[in-house]
């Protein structure tokens, strides 16, 4: 579905990515582990089209997107729920989700869409006409994640969904991402627990300054030794 | 109707159609100098609710709409005076004038990532420019100043825009009725909303899937284009166009200060700031006055002071917290 090959991303001088590729197999939970700085945020945003690769392939569907307008790629299907739950503080939840839904691709289904999230985040229906700003960690990470459902997406990419909220939150949030992954959502997972994510995805690539040092099954990175000391501390 | 009436509360409603009928009956009652600091203030308001598309709505600091004032009011001047085209028919020259320039700063700026401060000061940059370049043309007087014919008219002639303030008033006046409308409008549209998330957070509205080049560059040319139009009444109202004033940066700050004293952002601000802000320093000047005192540069002080306090106490504008006083607010 997704393939990226030999992605190179520079910020001025520093380079970013050096030679990524990796494969999203439709209906899959690909997860990218890595420490900071290597490089994760980096290559969600290059896919995005909010950063400009300077070599390399970014293929959806058959079609080169590499260098392509964010707008237009999110209007391909592939949606991002950023870092640090990018909400819109002064707006309504409920204006908060309308922003979600006006991709042309969506916009005729905003009602459907909004019942779908609803129903997955039945929390949010509760604050509705409420500030986002004023919502708690946990909700505006569901109303990041709600946000971009209503654009109907058929591949998200989750940027440290799990950052800075309590246990239970996380636990809430990787599950409604394996329920939307059942429902048939791929999904790219960006996660500083390496463990979690690993149980959760079908395969991984670790990321180490800007390069793809290692990928697989889960299974066999949750076995490899080097992942076990580097990542999981055993 | 209702698309009209829309997010307006019933009561803010009755205060706006009392501030119309006052203000459509205010020339049976003003004497001339009282219409006059009318004709300002409404000049204000007008200017204030097209800076504050960019600013308010889109988040796009613009220090140099001066820019498209001179613009406006040096093309439909140029038009009137040389092939005695009237200020209507200079308006569809004018406004596109005003609005290509805004689409070649908003291009610049918007292409290469100029935000911020520094798109700031490129607004500020370009009205210097063309400060110092009218400054050169003579085909519309230099530095030495451009004059509209005028003569003492009997009737008022509103097709060339010749006549007395009541004239100018009542044209002011429909044209910040429909600049308030026209925002109104544009706030509660799909327009609206993007600017709006572009305001808030533009890194999240890019990867919400929406084009915030194109969306900023609608501001700035919806924005430069309205301006032009106040332009052309300035250039008619007062009949002479100097660069050094026209474009001066202090004409600039003057354009910015009711929609930021009244409340950035939001429909009224800009309308309330400026009768706040004309209205008292006219009257501290008329009073000064008349207590025999002549002091320069007495309104420019007044200014800083209104802008200091509101910043210090009111940092969202008068028009937020008078809502609220109010309970103009439309309860979630």
């Amino acid at each position: 579905m997704l393939s990226v090959a030999a992605l190179d991303v520079f910020y001025g001088d520093a380079q970013a990515l050096d030679g990524v590729s990796l494969d999203v197999e439709q209906g899959a939970i690909v997860a990218i582990v890595g420490a900071n700085g290597a490089g994760k945020t980096s290559l969600i945003r290059t896919i995005a089209g909010m950063l400009r690769p300077s070599r390399g392939a970014i293929r959806y569907r058959g079609r080169d997107i590499a260098g392509w307008p964010s707008h237009r790629v999110c209007d391909l299907g592939i949606g991002q729920v950023a870092e640090g739950r990018q909400v819109f503080p002064t707006l309504t939840v409920a204006e908060n989700l309308d922003m979600g839904a006006m991709l042309a691709r969506a916009r005729s289904r905003r009602e459907r869409n909004r019942e779908r999230v609803f129903a997955l985040f039945p929390k949010l229906q509760e604050r509705l006409r409420q500030p986002a700003g004023t919502l708690s960690g946990g909700e505006q990470q569901m109303l990041a994640i709600a946000r971009c459902l209503m654009g109907e997406p058929e591949l998200v990419m989750f940027d440290e969904p799990s950052l800075g909220l309590a246990p239970t939150v996380v636990q809430d949030v990787l599950k409604a991402i394996r329920d939307l992954n059942r429902e048939g959502l791929t999904c790219v997972l960006v996660e500083q627990n390496v463990a979690v994510s690993l149980k959760l995805a079908s395969s991984a690539y670790v990321l180490e300054n800007g390069r793809v040092t290692l990928s697989g099954s889960s299974e066999a990175l949750l076995a490899d030794d080097r992942v076990r000391q580097a990542y999981l501390g055993m | 109707m209702r698309r009209l009436a829309g997010g307006i509360s019933p009561r803010a409603a009755g205060l706006l159609v009392a501030l119309l009928v006052a203000l459509i009956a205010a020339p049976y009652f003003a004497n001339d100098y009282l219409l006059t600091v009318l004709i300002l203030i409404l000049y204000f308001a007008y200017t204030g609710q097209a800076w504050n598309i960019m600013m308010g709505f889109a988040g796009q600091l613009s220090l140099g709409h001066a820019l498209y004032v001179g613009l406006g009011a040096y093309t439909a001047a140029a038009l009137y005076v040389h092939f005695g085209i009237g200020p209507w028919i200079g308006l569809l020259a004018a406004v596109p004038v005003a609005m290509v320039a805004g689409a070649i700063i908003g291009f610049l700026a918007f292409r290469f990532g100029v935000a911020g401060v520094y798109f700031a000061i490129l607004t500020i940059a370009f009205c210097e420019f063309a400060r110092i370049g009218f400054d050169h043309v003579a085909y519309t007087g230099g530095s030495a100043g451009y004059f509209l014919p005028v003569a003492q008219y009997g009737h008022d002639d509103l097709w060339n825009l010749r006549g007395r303030p009541v004239m100018f008033y009542y044209v002011i006046l429909a044209l910040t009725a429909v600049a308030f409308l026209a925002c109104h409008l544009m706030l509660r549209s799909r327009v609206g909303y993007f600017w709006r998330a572009i305001r808030e957070d533009e890194e999240a509205a890019r990867a919400l899937g929406i084009d915030t080049f194109r969306y900023k560059m609608i501001a700035v040319v919806i924005s430069a284009g309205m301006t032009a139009v106040a332009g052309v009444f300035f250039a008619f109202y007062y009949n002479n166009l100097f660069p050094e004033q026209v474009f001066g940066i202090s004409r600039s700050i003057e354009l910015i200060l009711a929609p930021i004293i009244g409340g950035i952002g939001t429909l009224f601000g800009p309308v309330l700031g400026a009768f706040v802000l004309t209205g008292l320093s006219e009257g501290m000047t008329e009073l000064l006055h008349a207590l025999g005192f002549d002091v320069p540069g007495a309104k420019q002080v007044f200014y800083g002071i209104c802008l200091l306090v509101v910043i210090v106490v009111l940092p969202d504008g008068i028009w937020p917290w008078l809502s609220r006083r109010l309970g103009l607010e439309r309860r979630p």
